[in-house]
């Protein structure tokens, strides 16, 4: 047997562990380039008072979550119970992005289940949607103190993920000074 | 009961391939005849079973049986006959049957090959045998197309939109016997390397089997490029998808198989080359099947995933691909060798040639996967799209053509160079000058399309010399007996390559003087585009057996002067309300005007997409000229003469010892 | 790049061949759209994936030509709008990788491999022209031997 002769074997074995490999990998989660980045800045009304709005700057000094959601979006209603229990223990405050919607669905829809957000603002025509790189919703942020994105959870907030992840990083960046 | 039938006769097909598969091999590893007897009618009963099978599940959604769960989810009651029955290859599961009947049928027609010696026939239809009872297995433990729904709903679900369509009904059939024809040429490079023999002979057997699957491959392509052309509704004919790549990296590779097929038939030489490029284009076409079906590439065109599928391909990649490769090794230094020739030779044109599309070939594999080992390295998401692929081929694959159509002229083993120069250098000095003048008279001169059109004048230019010099051959006999007497595998030659010029032509042209607009239009309303004018004159919703739809009336006028209507649709489809866009296209020699509608805006206005495409369909003229042009090399009468006469001298060998 | 901005000016020169006719009917406004046609469909929708911009349907690309639109419009060049949607979808959005030291490979690859081919191709037939035939036992390369003295044909005889 010529070594030569063993390149193809040797070239499709490595194919094969790329392969292996991608099989575990879910081709359709888009990494964001914003983490560790300072999250971009925005000023949008309230969903409940529209004549109050909130800024970027005003959330300073805290570690909080921003929560991109809709009430068209049939993904969010699985998370909801989720977020629910997440005020409930009043770690943060969790802001929410009503992204894309009517201001009377959205807040016909916070009536109906429950309402987890410390505050909602309204981004109906999408832009701070755009700039934070949302690209389907549920999505979630959590911001430090300085106003850095820490983590991006892209699609639902399940049990596992608010447990496993999202609670120790909370607690990570709230004792970090 | 008929299900069940169907589930039975795929279970008794398994046990059948499996025997077929091992029997025979040992059958002539040992020089057993009554072994090796089993393979002929092994493959006949495989045919059945599996076509039984097929026939019960089309049988079950020409009666509407929502019990089977396959049936209850892609089929409805208000779906057409006809698309109830290409409905059965419509998704994951019914096109894998068709992937294993189509392979049954190519191992019933190798059954019938008597010109061949037994003992390689046993070795041929066993390593076949193997690769049906992956398959099989496949169908049978992950993707079981008879699998109940107990209790059967009332009403089934909807074939995917994007699948109704005519082009749908023959585009996955043929691009399957392309694929699953490679297996022939596979099974016939392993058999070979099994027996250590690989001849001259081998090289002649091989040759007309994958020249048919080639063809088949060609027109499975054009007709799934033609199909997104009508139906996507974006206009675009090629996207450099996964999916496509996945076909396109099978037929790169076929094309060198079937040059350095000729040349190892010839000359004897590139032996290892060849069996590795069998192994290549089948190998190629089994990689596409899991990508495809796997999930690990997102494409417009992918099945619903499941994972334990893709477990289950990559296994059979690895025994597949990883067994012939190890046998290869082994077998590889017994390959070399052959005649030896100049640097100006056929052989030194065709096998450079050859090169150059394995490069293109092992670029698209890196291009397609590249995202996917990076992610898998975890250095990130990135993507690669038509800017890299386009910017990879253009440049790989230009000198390809000008040796295309200049190997013909050269002698095998060698050539002298001068009287070569002397016969090509007008035609492509001639081809420059009348592709950039016709770049510059169409009001598109640029460095790009000169080149196209430069290529593509070469290859027709080169062509007609070439005719010119075939029949000066024989100038004592009548033109028309001069053009009889030129073998099939000769004109196969000339029409593949003159497809390959008018398909230059189509893509030069459309991408140089392409024309489109995206405008928003009132009922009433005018645009203009590229010097034809369009006036939505009114949408109107229509009904379809199974969709709803908004549909257009546009009229197309030219100077004032109306050409035709047409009638884009948007179309809701009742069953999953998923809408699609039916683009109406005036099809033309020279242009295509294509419409398609898009969403409503406010006061009865519409976004209307037009585009202008001319000579867009010498693409798939160009095309479908080069899978004729293999399938009447496929047909030359003189393979078969020449195995027969082979065959006759081993029977008498054998009658000698 | 060099020829990505060759490409670049190569698209912009056919764009306003292809559209000059047209263009002068609609003045500015058609220019515009295939300007944005031209940007949006080198870049990867992130909602449906196998689009792009240009050509998907779905709500955020339909956003993001709105974006693209309006950038131009104040005047953003190319490469100003390009690196708007990469820092907020990453690289991912480009159908175009750029040229970074994770993407060495994938350009260079298919060149690399062409020159390694074609080396190969010449270095085993100098091979072939030195070596008669591999395939030999004792008493053919006795014979080969005493062919090869006479003959300049000797690997004839093999194949």
């Amino acid at each position: 047997m010529k070594a030569k002769a063993l390149v193809p074997l040797a070239l499709f074995l490595v194919l094969v562990a790329f392969l292996a490999i991608g099989l575990t990998r879910d081709p359709h989660e888009v990494p964001s380039p914003l983490i560790d980045k300072p999250a971009p800045d925005f000023k949008l009304t309230q969903l409940q008072a529209p004549d109050k709005s909130l800024a970027l700057k005003d959330m300073k000094g805290q570690v909080w979550l921003l929560n991109v959601w809709a009430s068209w979006c049939v993904a969010c209603r699985e998370e909801h119970s989720v977020l629910l229990d997440l005020a409930q223990r009043k770690l943060l405050p969790v802001i929410g992005l009503n992204y894309k919607d009517q201001r009377e669905d959205g807040l016909a829809w916070l009536k109906a289940s429950g309402n987890p957000y410390t505050i909602s603002i309204a981004d109906s025509d999408g832009r701070v949607g755009i700039d934070y790189g949302v690209y389907g919703v549920p999505e979630s942020f959590l911001i430090d103190r300085t106003g850095r994105i820490r983590y991006k959870q892209i699609g639902p907030v399940t049990e596992k993920v608010l447990n496993e992840v999202l609670i120790p990083k909370i607690q990570e960046l709230q004792h970090a000074s | 009961m008929i299900p069940e039938l169907g589930q039975i006769a795929l279970i008794l097909a398994l046990c059948v391939a499996l025997v077929m598969g091992v029997l025979p091999l040992i059958g002539a590893h040992q020089g057993n005849a009554a072994l090796m007897m089993v393979a002929r009618p092994a493959a006949r009963c495989l045919f059945g079973f599996v076509m039984l099978a097929f026939m019960c599940l089309t049988y079950s959604f020409i009666v509407n049986d929502f019990s089977v769960l396959y049936v209850a989810s892609h089929s409805n009651t208000a779906l057409p006959l006809y698309y109830r029955i290409t409905a059965v290859w419509g998704s994951h599961e019914g096109s894998l049957l068709l992937w294993a009947l189509l392979l049954s049928g190519w191992i019933l027609a190798v059954s019938f090959s008597f010109r061949l010696p037994e003992t390689f026939v046993a070795r041929v239809l066993a390593v076949l045998g193997l690769v049906s009872t992956g398959f099989l297995a496949f169908v049978l433990f992950t993707s079981n197309p008879f699998e109940r729904l107990l209790p059967a709903p009332l009403e089934g679900q909807d074939l995917n939109p994007l699948l109704q369509d005519p082009g749908m009904i023959i585009h996955p059939p043929m691009l399957y016997m392309g694929y699953v024809g490679f297996s022939v040429a596979f099974a016939f490079a392993i058999a070979a390397l099994l027996s250590g023999r690989l001849d001259a002979a081998w090289a002649r057997w091989s040759r007309p089997w994958t020249l048919a699957a080639w063809a088949f491959l060609t027109v499975g392509i054009t007709l799934g490029s033609g199909w997104a052309y009508h139906v996507l509704g974006w206009g675009g004919w090629w996207f450099w998808d996964p999916v496509e790549n996945a076909s396109f990296m099978p037929w790169l590779v076929g094309t060198a198989l079937i040059h350095s097929l000729s040349v190892t038939e010839k000359r004897g030489a590139f032996r290892s080359w060849t069996v590795l490029l069998a192994i290549g284009a089948f190998s190629l076409s089994l990689l596409g099947t899991f990508l495809v079906r796997s999930g690990v590439l997102t494409s417009v065109h992918a099945f619903a995933v499941d994972p334990r599928r893709g477990v289950f391909i990559l296994a059979l990649l690895v025994f597949v691909i990883g067994g012939s490769l190890l046998l290869f090794a082994w077998r590889a230094a017994k390959l070399s060798g052959g005649g030896s020739f100049d640097v100006i030779s056929r052989d030194t044109a065709l096998l450079t040639n050859n090169m150059l599309l394995a490069v293109v070939a092992a670029s698209v594999l890196l291009g397609t996967l590249y995202p996917l080992a990076l992610d898998a390295l975890n250095l990130g998401k990135i993507s690669v799209g038509p800017p890299y692929f386009e910017a990879i081929f253009v440049p790989l694959m230009t000198p390809v053509v000008v040796l295309m159509a200049a190997a013909p002229f050269l002698r095998w083993k060698g050539h002298p160079l001068p009287p070569f120069l002397r016969k090509v250098l007008p035609g492509l000095v001639a081809s420059l000058i009348v592709g950039s003048l016709v770049a510059w008279a169409m009001g598109a001169l640029s460095w790009r399309s000169a080149l196209g059109l430069a290529l593509a004048f070469w290859v027709l230019i080169a062509s007609a010399m070439l005719l010119r010099e075939r029949l000066a051959e024989r100038p004592s006999t009548s033109y028309f007996t001069r053009l009889r007497g030129i073998p099939l595998a000769w004109w196969g030659m000339w029409f593949a390559h003159l497809g390959i010029g008018f398909f230059i032509i189509g893509v030069t042209m459309v991408k140089s003087l392409e024309a489109s607009a995206d405008v928003k239009m009132q009922v009433g309303e005018t645009t203009t585009m590229a010097g034809y004018s369009f006036v939505l004159r009114s949408v109107e919703d229509v009904h379809g057996p199974n969709y709803t739809a908004s549909r257009a009336r546009v009229e197309l006028k030219r100077d004032g002067i109306p050409i035709s209507t047409l009638y884009p649709e948007k179309r809701i489809y009742t069953a999953d309300q998923t809408p699609t866009t039916n683009a109406s296209i005036d099809t033309g020699l020279f242009r295509d005007v294509y419409v398609s509608l898009g969403d409503p805006v406010a006061n009865d206005g519409w976004i209307v997409r037009l585009y202008y495409k001319p000579f867009v369909s010498w693409i798939w003229f160009g095309s479908m000229m080069m899978a004729f042009g293999g399938m009447l090399a496929a047909m030359d009468k003189r393979y078969r003469r020449l195995a027969e006469r082979h065959a006759a001298k081993a029977a008498a060998a054998v009658a000698a010892a | 790049m060099r020829v990505e901005a060759f490409k670049h000016g190569l698209l912009m020169l056919l764009m306003t061949i292809a559209l000059s006719s047209h263009a002068a009917t609609q003045p500015g406004d058609a220019a515009l759209d295939a300007q944005v046609i031209r940007i949006t469909s080198n870049l990867r929708c992130l909602v449906c994936q196998n689009q792009s911009i240009a050509e998907s349907t779905a709500d955020l690309a339909n956003d993001l030509r709105r974006q693209v639109r309006e950038q131009l419009q104040a005047g953003k060049t190319d490469k100003e709008i390009v690196d708007f949607m990469v820092t907020r979808y990453g690289d991912f959005v480009l159908y175009d990788p750029p040229l970074k030291a994770i993407t060495l490979l994938l350009w260079m690859g298919p060149f690399a491999l062409m020159v390694l081919a074609i080396g190969s191709f010449a270095w085993t037939s100098q091979q072939r022209k030195k070596q008669p035939s591999a395939r030999l036992n004792d008493t053919d390369r006795a014979r080969a031997k005493e062919l090869l003295n006479t003959h300049d044909d000797a690997s004839e005889v093999h194949s």
